[in-house]
């Protein structure tokens, strides 16, 4: 009973802590713009299952990925032990998922053996980063904060997979030694439980014990750090990839608001008719984190910075400033900065900052060649493009800057119907004198 | 053995003899005003005529898709460049478009029909490849048969738009041996002239995206490098320039390769 009540109260601290985030992270999401229907229920499922749990993308680096995809597929096999130790926890009960009979001895080995696999790959990965030079892994967005970020998040991990083994072997070494019922079964586990063979039962429960609450204290504080970290993506990336653009690559997204003028200007009677006025005069594009999507701040919070984007970038490869990855890093920065003071004093609340210049810069949104390198690359089907577009679409719309040969494209599409300075009169001298070879 | 001059039919004309043409041949502007990329229009209108396809072209009344202006932020100037071509094509009744162009095809398929566009776009690779498939083009493959192709994917119609496959069953048919570069496919490695690159200096950086390209174009040892875009073209032509490569190893573009091929 006693353990009932702690257990309890640490649960509703976790949940207490965890729903004032979430409450953050709503009224931000609050300050975001429409994007698109959430449609195709069956077309989103099938994306997930390939991209998500098929792990598809991540394959594209079929190494490293297949660390990844372990660590992935481990994840949501222990997450089903995580939900029977909350409810052992609060109803007193041991093991309580056992009435599953053959399908919990399946979970139960699985998660064992994944327990081991993810604490290689998790290994792996920290080996990468402490002590290979990832080029990946460097670039002037990636701060010391966010090397310290991607350390502890793998050391939690890390931390979590030994406290489960722990948890594993000690109760194995323990229903054997006792002769109790053993619920699961321990592939991993039971094999180094012979560690354990001069340990008597006491101080193997107190053992288990120890790595019982060290797991769930664990979990409880990885599931209240992640929202504050690079490593969200835990969360975020499957709600992500359900949630992804439908639409090919190529497709940009139309501006009705746009549409509505231009119609006016060609035929200003039926434009009258078919759009009310609208009292909102909206701005054109992005200039700052409030003009974005509730997509592109989805996409921002799925982000887990890990640079498969910047590194398939052309120009970032050739080394231009554009680093796609920080694009997504800045649009979650500024949230954080703006957000807190656009809730508490209304969305025209200015800190005489932006998005545009104050953390993306000019130089970087024209290097973009909107190859999409970057959201075909992401895991987690981020879109970056698009983001860029609509930055460049405030600078064009509302300031009217932009480089000066572009100006001119500009003026000679308006002028001539070409981006070059030729006259449409011109346009069919490529046809003059085709001679063809007749073979007969 | 003899030449023919061809004529490249205008929909305006056919209008005028109560004709119609089945297909509209988009030319692009640099299929009109680029001098290199000219000849890939008229190579493409030479394929057209020699398989005898109902086409036609707008010729003067052609104008920019607005996809420059559109991602380079100006969709001001996009929509009103598209509302008009939409008018031109109502005005023709036109139900099928080919473009030699990726940029004017994806802006055509994807983007146009937000704007109320309703009409089939075909890009010419996949035309070609249709053709290919269904016995109408037969491509003689002892002419460049030992020849080295390797191909770069234009980003608007592999990333862009999944056609990864019409522009190699055409090239594996002109030639067997097609060596493709490290980055292929949706790896590819954009040639640095998308999103209105192609008209502007490119931003401080340590080397030009087409140098990369070309370098690694110029690894898979291909003495032809094809490509199915007019910046593509633009850009891998200058690369080997750059490189001094321009007298041994040719860049063309699938529809010259065709006409090569086709001895036309």
């Amino acid at each position: 009973m006693q353990k009932q009540i702690i257990f309890s109260i640490v649960l509703l601290v976790t949940l207490g802590v965890f729903s004032y985030t979430t409450l953050r992270l709503v009224r931000f999401f609050m300050l975001t713009k429409p994007a698109f229907k959430v449609r195709d229920t069956g077309k989103r499922l099938k994306l997930t299952m390939k991209v998500a749990f098929g792990q598809s993308k991540i394959f594209r680096m079929p190494v490293i990925g297949f660390f990844h995809a372990l660590v992935f597929w481990g994840f949501c096999i222990i997450l089903i032990g995580s939900i029977e130790m909350v409810i052992d926890g609060l109803a007193g009960t041991e093991r309580v998922l056992k009435i599953l009979g053959g399908l919990y001895d399946i979970i139960i080995a699985s998660g064992d053996i994944f327990a081991l696999l993810v604490t290689i790959s998790i290994l792996v990965f920290l080996a990468r980063r402490l002590f290979f030079h990832i080029r990946r892994f460097e670039g002037n967005e990636m701060k010391r904060s966010s090397h310290i970020d991607a350390n502890i998040a793998l050391t939690l991990i890390l931390l979590l997979m030994i406290s489960l083994l722990g948890m594993n072997i000690t109760y194995y070494a323990y229903t054997f030694k006792s002769g109790n019922e053993l619920a699961g079964v321990f592939p991993v586990s039971s094999f180094i439980s012979a560690i354990y063979n001069s340990t008597d039962t006491g101080s193997l429960h107190n053992q288990h014990e120890i790595y019982w609450w060290s797991h769930i204290v664990l979990i409880f504080i990885f599931a209240n750090v992640l929202p504050y970290s690079k490593h969200f993506h835990v969360f975020m990336s499957v709600p992500n990839v359900y949630l992804s653009r439908l639409s090919p690559l190529g497709k940009l997204v139309n501006m009705d608001n746009v549409t509505r003028e231009v119609r006016l200007m060609m035929n200003p009677e039926t434009a009258f008719s078919a759009a009310p006025a609208e009292a909102e005069i909206e701005r054109f594009g992005v200039r700052d984190v409030e003009d974005v999507t509730w997509k592109n701040y989805l996409d921002s919070l799925s982000c887990t910075q890990c640079g498969r984007c910047t590194a398939v970038c052309p120009a970032n490869i050739t080394g231009k400033k554009l680093s796609p990855r920080k694009i997504m890093m800045d649009i979650r920065a500024r949230m954080n900065d703006k957000g807190p003071g656009m809730v508490k004093n209304g969305k025209d609340y200015d800190d005489s900052k932006s998005l545009l210049r104050d953390y993306i810069t000019e130089e970087e949104l024209w290097a973009c060649t909107t190859c999409n390198a970057c959201a075909k690359e992401c895991p987690v089907n981020i879109n970056h493009t698009e983001l860029i577009i609509d930055m460049r679409r405030y600078l064009v719309m509302e300031e009217g800057v932009a480089p000066g040969e572009v100006k001119a494209v500009f003026n000679n599409i308006e002028n001539n119907g070409a981006p070059w300075q030729y006259s449409s009169e011109d346009r069919m001298l490529w046809a003059e004198n085709i001679e063809m070879t007749v073979n007969d | 053995m003899q030449t023919k001059k061809i004529k490249v039919p205008v929909m305006a004309d056919l209008h005028n003899r109560g004709e119609k043409a089945e297909y509209l041949y988009w030319v692009g502007c640099a299929g009109a005003f680029d001098d290199r990329y000219k000849k890939v229009a008229a190579a493409f209108a030479k394929i057209l005529t020699f398989l005898d396809v109902s086409y036609a072209v707008l010729g003067k009344e052609e104008t920019c898709t607005g996809d420059p202006a559109r991602r380079a932020g100006n969709e001001m100037v996009y929509q009103m460049q598209a509302m008009q071509n939409i008018e031109t094509f109502k005005t023709y009744d036109i139900k099928k478009v080919i473009t030699i162009c990726p940029h004017c095809y994806n802006i055509f398929k994807n983007e146009y029909p937000d704007l109320g566009a309703d009409f089939e776009v075909i890009s010419y690779v996949s035309f070609l490849a249709d053709m290919m498939r269904s016995g109408q083009l037969k491509i003689d493959d002892s002419v460049l048969h030992d020849t080295i192709i390797t191909y770069h994917d234009p980003c608007y119609l592999g990333r862009g738009n999944n056609i990864y496959e019409d522009p190699r069953s055409l090239l594996r048919k002109i030639s067997p041996v097609l060596k493709e570069m490290k980055r292929n496919k949706s790896h590819a490695l954009c040639c640095g002239a998308g999103g209105a690159q192609m008209f502007k200096e490119a931003e401080k950086g340590n080397k030009e995206i087409f140098i990369e390209r070309t370098e690694e174009a110029l690894k898979t040892g291909a003495e032809i490098i094809a490509t199915a875009c007019p910046f593509c073209m633009t850009m891998i032509t200058d690369g080997l320039k750059y490189k001094n490569r321009e007298e041994e190893i040719k860049n063309l573009d699938i529809a010259e390769l065709i006409v090569k091929a086709l001895k036309i």
